[in-house]
């Protein structure tokens, strides 16, 4: 459950002040699955960031599972991202190092989990995503679908109750980037709130409820009956 | 993020980043090894001084004539005096004192001796049968002025002369002529080749009563004295001194030099010249601190958005500061521990080229030099590792 009450975010371009979110109030119900549309600059990047604890705002509350998290320490943020919160971006970030299957170990890492209890859960992941073969490749030898479904294994490893995507699909054509949505609106189908910015229509409209966002504002907030 | 973790993870960037991993590890790692091998030098030269002037003696005490020192005047040159000269009846007078074990009177001069058509020039020392001991001399064969045949003309010769002269027949027993006078060889010294830049090998010694007679002198070049133990040297000098003021009409004209003083200042000469180079080389050390540091600025700003990656999936500022730590510690310590073996091949190197130089690195500087190379490189990540965790998130995976 992701409560935002008065949040407000500005940005200092020189002189000026700009609002990133503008007073935004919103509150995601655990288990929506929720696209976030809008040009580019509206803030919804913004939005999600800070739905993601990477960014702070600068007033408002922000709660999370009914737990105010703006007064939580830098250590205390870095647990529930690394517990709570799955991010998948456009670019993937996949460190260019580590192969497939150490990039999706790498939260398990952070967490602090035993050796071998992180290789059954990885290879779990691995099967899961059809990426067993791949496991060992480096994400420059994986194609475009192949590193985003890594990402996502990396994403959903720790078992987060909330996945953000940030364009998700904008780096694949247009048939990797559906196997890609399918993947995620299946974690959405086993309970998991997903949120997906995207200023793609199309994709967009597959959520059951559609935020339209502009000048960091909310817009537009239309739920699907269905 | 458990420790071990932090380092294998750290240990995969490490070995990931094979050619830069290197270049700073080498760089390391000869800053280290220049430590460990200048000091070996440093320590081996010192040692080898000491050695050298062990052997020349134990407890070893030389009197001079004439004052050393240049404070206080001595009084006699104003009166057109020179310094007294030392005699035999001086070495017998400290051959009494209680503080003395054995003494040697020393005449030094040249002579020419001929024996079997043969002819050279050689060194020839007068003395006592007292020289061989306290010289730390030793006979290859027969002996010197050995009891019942004190007075005799014998001669010993060195080794290589004895070589020369008599290269296929017994030397003791043979007669050779030194200067105008005839000589019986009673023994030929072991082959102890060259020592503080005098070769026994090519002397000769013969009594100091003939000696003084063949250069036409009473005085003696030096006397050496032989305490009965480290703890007497200081008083024998002090006994020495005085015996000779006292036979010498009050006048302080001798000089007392200390086997142990000449050690000891040479031993901090030397120490001294180590610790130099070491420092020296201690600055390549510190170069390559800069260098770690310079690296791992460059790493920091080349993964920054996989610093902003890290923190998105849940690492906290003080993981990513470990991690950047521990790199730069595992390239000090690879660095330094592949110095340390560097040093000590060089060292190993040096030993082998020059057999006579005991070129170890003392223990202090191997282990300073990995100290140095560690504190270094840990100081120097300090920086880029605080860069890295006070990165912000969505700046940092913004960044390509």
């Amino acid at each position: 459950m992701i409560r935002l009450i008065d949040v407000t975010r500005t940005f200092h371009m020189g002189d000026q002040a700009v609002y990133a979110l503008n007073n935004i109030n919103l509150q995601i119900a655990a288990g929506e699955y929720v696209s976030i549309m809008g040009p580019s600059g509206s803030g919804k990047s913004t939005l999600l960031n800070l739905i993601g604890l990477l960014d702070k705002p600068d007033s408002g509350l922000y709660e999370l599972d009914g737990k105010a998290i703006t007064d939580l320490s830098e250590t205390e943020q870095a647990r529930i991202r690394r517990e709570k919160i799955g991010f998948v971006f456009q670019s993937f970030h996949l460190i260019p190092r580590l192969t497939a299957a150490e990039n999706i170990e790498l939260p398990l890492i952070l967490s602090g989990m035993p050796s071998a209890q992180r290789q059954q859960r990885v290879a779990n992941a691995l099967q899961a995503f059809e990426l067993s073969a791949r496991a060992h490749h480096r994400p420059a030898e994986l194609s475009g679908g192949q590193r985003q479904r890594v990402a996502i294994a990396r994403a959903t490893i720790m078992q987060p109750s909330v996945i953000l995507a940030d364009e998700p699909t904008g780096n694949l054509d247009h048939q990797i980037g559906a196997e890609v949505m399918l993947l995620l609106e299946n974690l959405h189908h086993s309970g998991t709130t997903l949120i997906v910015v995207t200023h793609d229509r199309e994709l967009g409209a597959r959520a059951h409820r559609q935020i339209g966002m502009r000048d960091g504002k909310i817009l537009t907030d239309q739920h699907d009956t269905d | 993020m458990t420790l071990i973790d932090t380092l294998q993870t750290s240990l995969k960037t490490v070995v990931s980043y094979r050619i830069r991993s290197l270049l700073i590890i080498l760089a390391m790692a000869l800053g280290v090894a220049a430590v460990i091998v200048l000091t070996a030098l440093g320590d081996g030269a010192r040692r080898y001084v000491i050695k050298q002037f062990s052997s020349i003696g134990t407890n070893l005490l030389v009197v001079l004539p004439g004052r050393a020192e240049t404070s206080g005047a001595f009084l006699g040159s104003v009166l057109g005096q020179t310094p007294r000269d030392l005699t035999l009846k001086d070495a017998q007078l400290l051959g009494r004192l209680p503080q003395v074990r054995r003494y040697a009177p020393l005449n030094v001069g040249a002579a020419e001796l001929s024996a079997a058509n043969r002819l050279r020039e050689v060194t020839v020392l007068g003395s006592t049968a007292n020289l061989i001991p306290i010289r730390h001399m030793k006979l290859a064969q027969g002996g010197f002025l050995t009891q019942g045949s004190e007075r005799g003309a014998q001669i010993v010769l060195g080794a290589k002369i004895a070589q020369e002269f008599f290269p296929r027949s017994q030397v003791v027993g043979q007669r050779v002529r030194l200067g105008d006078s005839r000589f019986l060889v009673s023994g030929v010294l072991a082959s102890q080749g060259e020592s503080m830049g005098f070769n026994t090998d090519e002397i000769v010694i013969i009594p100091i009563d003939y000696a003084q007679a063949m250069f036409n002198t009473t005085s003696l070049f030096r006397i050496l004295v032989e305490a009965n133990s480290p703890g007497e040297i200081e008083s024998a000098k002090k006994a020495i001194l005085e015996t000779l003021r006292q036979s010498h009409d009050g006048e302080e004209d001798s000089t007392v030099i200390t086997q142990d003083a000449i050690l000891s200042t040479f031993d901090r000469i030397l120490n001294a010249l180590t610790l130099a180079v070491a420092g020296i080389a201690a600055i390549s050390l510190i170069v390559a601190g800069i260098l770690v540091m310079n690296v791992m600025l460059v790493a920091v700003s080349q993964r920054t958005s996989e610093i902003g990656l890290l923190k998105a999936i849940g690492a906290t500022s003080t993981d990513i500061r470990r991690l950047f730590f521990a790199e730069a510690v595992w390239l000090s310590l690879v660095g330094a521990l592949l110095g340390f073996v560097l040093g000590q091949f060089g060292s190993l190197l040096l030993r082998l080229a020059y057999p006579q130089l005991p070129a170890w690195a003392p223990a202090w500087a191997s282990i300073a030099g990995i100290v140095v190379a560690l504190v270094t490189g840990i100081l120097a990540s300090m920086l880029p590792a605080s860069k890295a965790a006070r990165l912000d998130a969505v700046q940092a995976l913004g960044k390509k």
